[in-house]
């Protein structure tokens, strides 16, 4: 346990490094000076004298690992920043100020959690339970029409890709029928839930259909397996009923790698749906950093790569400690 | 009395000489892997197999065995001892050294359903030995694999046929037909049978026979079946928990066994004779307890927790594997207080109080 | 796709506790009809023991599962009879037959490390199959569970009983799946190759327990197994299976004593034995096991049988009945007067062993 703990922290400063070097670094090496590094923020209009100050206050005159030590340290114990005006303190954990708004990055990104989250976990929910139930349907009534239509819709719902599947759905169902919302607006839970779930539906459904697909076929085959070993027909020599052979049997050994998987989906998920929120306009953690790379706006693409990382890390763990819990065969020394 | 093997080319003419063979297998744990104990799976094995018989190696599961046909092999590498193989010693050859020395020296394995690859065709599976030996034959790969298939009882217009295409028997075969590619001095046969059916047992048995006698062949047999190892073997070892209990040729281990464990074991084996039911169970030895881990095996002798005659020198002194007055010079015992013939045994034995 | 025959058999009461009656078993697939059963009829006592013999592809264990009812009119094609203890099972709503299972008539498989799911604990299991015939609370089923470990000799019941199947040792695995089926007090226990994945110390043990399970619940017994030593031990009648049909059917002592069919005759020849003198060569079977897809036309050993051109062609073409020979039932168109002579002047010596 220790060790993967270790390995977590290992992992994370390795992801820290190579994006640094990625963004602030390579730059340098194809050429760019500070100076014209920091011309990139200072706007159309500026000259060369704004642009040597812009670059002396990003720190660009700096060596690199003095930048990356820096950025850091904030990371641990906050910084003070010339503002002009004024010290301003940011206080930890800080990655930062934006290169281009020159708002603290950590509670920017921080607010545009919730709509991820929300996004994320009502998602996974329903494509967990549709997927499932699918897929255990379709393993029982094998080779029925049941079996290979959903098979089917299981193949175009892993191929289609979201930005189409989405904009189908927003353009038949909020724009022709106007059932739900235009996407562009979210109503925290906390303010109005009714809205927030409308809000939210067709995202919701969009996303789901992608992974129930999957999980479908995964469950499907995983039954398929489970319902054919030797354990299963016990199970029904011993007289039990059907659905308890098919659930506490059956469905029990199947769901294992199903579970795992969904830890690390949900994982990659809250790190950033990138392509769903950019479609739906929600302003979300993936929408954050869709914006934030084109403009190369570099605080704020170290902050959403270290979040991102953290999460898979943090979903990874979480799942090798599940797997201990559900399989007895399997238990971390 | 048998003559279905190879004549004795001299009493002292050892291929394969086996000497304090060890196998531990390290368990670690911990952030740096420190080595905490270890499965001591085979433990100072030591005995000769004599160009053109049988050595039989029987024992029930986490005796060794299996573990013992790998160091054989050099398929693993010994953690202690010595084999010499035709004059070599190959306890810790490197794999380079060893490839020429493997067309003498071939496995036969259990499962025949899973030792042949399934995606090549039964002329690749047995023409593979040539291949990758690089060596010549005289009219083509393709006639030398069909002469292997004839000689293992085959048909061998079945050369381009696949594995599932035959039943297991068959598979077998194939599988010694593959093992004979290169004209090997010695096979070590690794459950040969026991996955077979009992009629087809019995051919893949003859067939044995046959090609050692046909060939010269020297076998290592390891299996658990008593009956099948008695009727093919020329000289039997006992094993139990790494450890070779009682060592001796064919006809005096069978009817005469020392050891409490081979005593035990021997009367296990149901008779097929439904008369001497009663007499069988009246007879038979039931050992109860379990078989001790082989990563913590008992002080001393490592029979003992199970032996019904154990003493407390059991428990401070390993007997050695020797021969007793009384009995001839090759019977080997490893036990401080062997089973007379006249000795009463039957019955279900708890294990003597023993510290 | 599947469908039920008008059973053949004339459905008046049966006499005995567990009777079969002409049941044949088939089913379609993509590569023809899988005719796994095909009239098969025998009877049996509480108290008793039947053993059935065969090979691999000889329809054993599918007649294990339809007395389960676990082959029904939904996944096979099935006619005939089953009664056990006076109702009919084939014909049996499946629901019927699902409270009766497990209760009135259970099973133990060969390999009970598959055959328990590996994620709940062994006392889990034994509770919930002793719940589901029995309205008691989990406390009450609990101790249940833990007496049952204890009656099949586990040591430490209380403990082993939250233990899962992969924590225990292969010999104590089998036992506690024994636990696990005698939980509802069966009155017929059908025992599928219990022994053949154990150890041959173990086995003894594994059978001695069941013996004695079998005398103290007077439970019925059927033993399905390809060991003759097994069936030897255990069995008061055997009943020979050959591609889906009894062959030789009647009391142990007779059918080891006085065998009648050439099948037979070959299975015990080709057996090496502990308690006969040495031969040697085994005597073996020619041929293997036909595939139930294509079984042989007239009588199915036909193509193995050295006899088969004594019956001026009738074995290629006509079925044999299943008829009463010199002492006991036999399937095989040599008369008795042949069969006799042959045995006298052939097999019996075979059999005694040659010097």
């Amino acid at each position: 346990m220790i060790r993967r703990l270790i390995g977590a922290v290992l992992t994370l400063f390795a992801v820290s490094v190579i994006t640094f070097l990625i963004f602030f670094g390579l730059p340098r090496l194809a050429g760019d000076s500070p100076v014209s590094l920091a011309a990139r923020y200072t706007g159309k209009t500026a000259d060369e004298a704004t642009a040597v100050a812009m670059a002396h206050r990003l720190g660009f005159f700096d060596p690199i690992y003095v930048q990356y030590g820096r950025w850091a340290k904030a990371i641990f114990v906050g910084a003070d920043y010339n503002a002009g005006a004024g010290i301003e303190h940011c206080s930890a954990p800080c990655f930062g100020y934006s290169f281009i708004t020159h708002e603290a990055v950590w509670p920017d990104m921080i607010s545009r959690l919730p709509v991820t989250l929300s996004l994320a976990v009502g998602a996974a929910i329903l494509w967990l339970v549709a997927g499932i139930a699918t897929g255990v349907l379709s393993a029982l009534k094998r080779g029925s029409a049941f079996d290979r239509a959903a098979m089917g819709v299981a193949l175009a719902g892993v191929s289609l890709p979201i930005f189409f599947t989405g904009l189908l759905a927003l353009s038949i169902f909020s724009y022709k029928l106007g059932w739900t919302a235009p996407g562009s607006t979210y109503t925290p839970i906390t303010q109005n839930p009714a809205l927030w779930a409308y809000d939210l539906i067709l995202p919701w459904v969009t996303l789901a259909f992608l992974y129930a697909a999957a999980y479908a076929r995964l469950t499907r085959a995983g039954m398929l397996e489970s319902m054919g070993e030797d354990y299963t027909r016990t199970a029904r020599a011993k007289g039990l009923p059907e659905k308890t052979v098919v659930t506490k049997h059956g469905l029990r050994a199947a769901l294992t790698p199903i579970m795992t998987i969904f830890g690390l989906d949900v994982g990659l998920l809250l790190g950033g749906a990138f392509l769903t929120e950019t479609t739906f306009s929600l302003q979300g953690i993936g929408k954050f950093a869709v914006d934030a790379i084109p403009a190369h706006d570099l605080p704020k693409v170290m902050g959403v790569t270290m979040l991102a990382t953290f999460f898979i890390i943090a979903a990874n763990l979480i799942v090798d400690l599940m797997y201990s819990v559900i399989d007895p065969r399997v238990r971390l020394s | 009395m048998s003559t279905a093997h190879a004549d004795r080319s001299g009493p002292h003419d050892v291929l394969l000489s086996v000497s304090g063979l060890q196998k531990h297998f390290p368990i670690t744990t911990g952030l740096l892997r420190r080595q905490v104990g270890a499965v001591q799976a085979v433990d100072g094995l030591t005995f000769d197999v004599v160009r053109g018989k049988t050595m039989g190696l029987v024992g029930e599961s986490g005796c060794g065995k299996t573990t013992t046909g790998r160091l054989l092999t050099r398929l693993l590498e010994p953690t202690g001892g010595r084999i010499e193989f035709d004059g070599h010693d190959i306890t810790h050859m490197s794999q380079g050294r060893l490839r020429p020395l493997r067309k003498d020296m071939q496995m036969i394995f259990q499962d025949p359903f899973s030792s042949l690859n399934p995606r090549h065709t039964v002329g690749t599976i047995v023409g593979a030995p040539f291949r990758i030996q690089h060596v010549k034959t005289p009219h083509g790969i393709k006639r030398a694999v069909q002469d292997l298939l004839k000689l293992a009882g085959l048909n061998p217009e079945h050369y381009n046929r696949y594995p599932h295409e035959f039943s297991g028997g068959q598979r077998q075969r194939i599988g010694i037909a593959r093992t004979l590619a290169l004209n090997p001095k010695m096979i070590i046969a690794d459950e040969p049978v026991s996955a077979l059916d009992v009629s087809v047992q019995a051919q893949v048995v003859n067939l044995l026979e046959d090609l050692q006698a046909e060939l010269g062949l020297t076998y290592v047999v390891i299996a658990h079946d008593l009956s099948v190892v008695r009727h093919i073997s020329d000289d039997v070892a006992v094993m139990y928990l790494g450890k070779i209990v009682e060592m001796a040729d064919r006809d005096s281990l069978y009817t005469h066994p020392r050891h409490p464990y081979t005593v035990s074991l021997l009367s296990a084996v149901p008779v097929p004779d439904p008369r001497r039911r009663d007499s069988a169970q009246r007879e038979r030895v039931l050992l109860t307890g379990e078989v001790p881990s082989p990563i913590d095996p008992p002080s001393g002798c490592r029979f003992r927790t199970r032996c019904w005659k154990a003493q407390d020198i059991c428990a401070t002194e390993e007997p050695p594997l020797i021969s007793k007055p009384g009995d001839i010079d090759s019977h080997l015992i490893a036990c401080h207080f062997p089973v007379a013939d006249d000795e009463k045994v039957a019955g279900r034995k708890a294990p003597a109080s023993v510290v | 796709m599947t469908s039920v025959i008008r059973p053949t058999a004339d459905g008046r009461s049966p006499r005995a506790f567990l009777e079969v009656r002409e049941l044949c078993i088939h089913f379609p697939t993509e590569d023809g009809l899988v005719k796994s059963v095909d009239g098969l009829s025998y009877s049996l006592e509480r108290g008793k023991t039947l053993g059935i013999v065969g090979e691999s592809g000889s329809g054993k264990s599918v007649t294990s599962l339809a007395v389960l009812g676990l082959y029904n009119r939904n996944n096979a094609q099935m006619s005939g009879e089953i009664w056990v203890d006076g109702e009919e099972i084939v014909s049996a709503s499946p629901e019927t037959v699902r409270k009766l299972r497990g209760r009135k008539m259970a099973i133990i498989f060969q390999d009970p490390l598959s055959s328990m799911h590996p994620f709940y604990t062994v006392g889990d299991q034994i509770i919930e199959a002793y719940r589901v015939h029995n309205k008691v609370t989990k406390a009450v089923a609990r101790k249940h569970a833990i007496d049952m470990l204890g009656r099949v000799a586990i040591p430490q019941p209380a403990k082993r009983v939250d233990d899962y199947p992969h924590q225990f040792s292969g010999g104590m695995r089998q036992r506690a799946m024994i636990a696990m089926a005698m939980s509802c007090d069966p009155e017929l226990l059908i025992a599928d190759e219990p022994t053949t994945a154990l150890d041959v110390t173990v086995q003894a043990q594994i059978l001695d327990l069941m013996r004695d399970l079998q005398r103290e619940f007077n439970s019925a017994l059927i033993i399905i197994t390809h060991d003759l030593g097994v069936v030897a031990e255990l069995a008061d009648d055997v009943l020979v299976m050959y591609a889906g049909k009894a062959i030789e059917y009647g009391p142990a002592v007779e059918i080891f004593e006085r065998p009648e069919h050439p099948y037979t005759w070959g299975l015990l020849a080709s057996m090496p034995r502990l308690d006969r003198e040495l031969s040697d060569r085994l005597i073996p079977i020619k041929g293997t096991p036909p595939s139930l897809i294509n079984v042989p036309s007239g009588c199915a050993f036909h193509p193995r049988c050295s006899y088969a051109g004594l019956t001026n062609g009738a074995s290629l073409n006509v079925v044999p009945e299943l008829a009463r020979g010199a002492s006991h039932l036999v399937r095989c168109h040599l008369s008795v007067e042949t069969r006799q002579q042959i045995w006298q002047r052939e097999i019996k010596q075979e059999l005694e062993g040659t010097a």
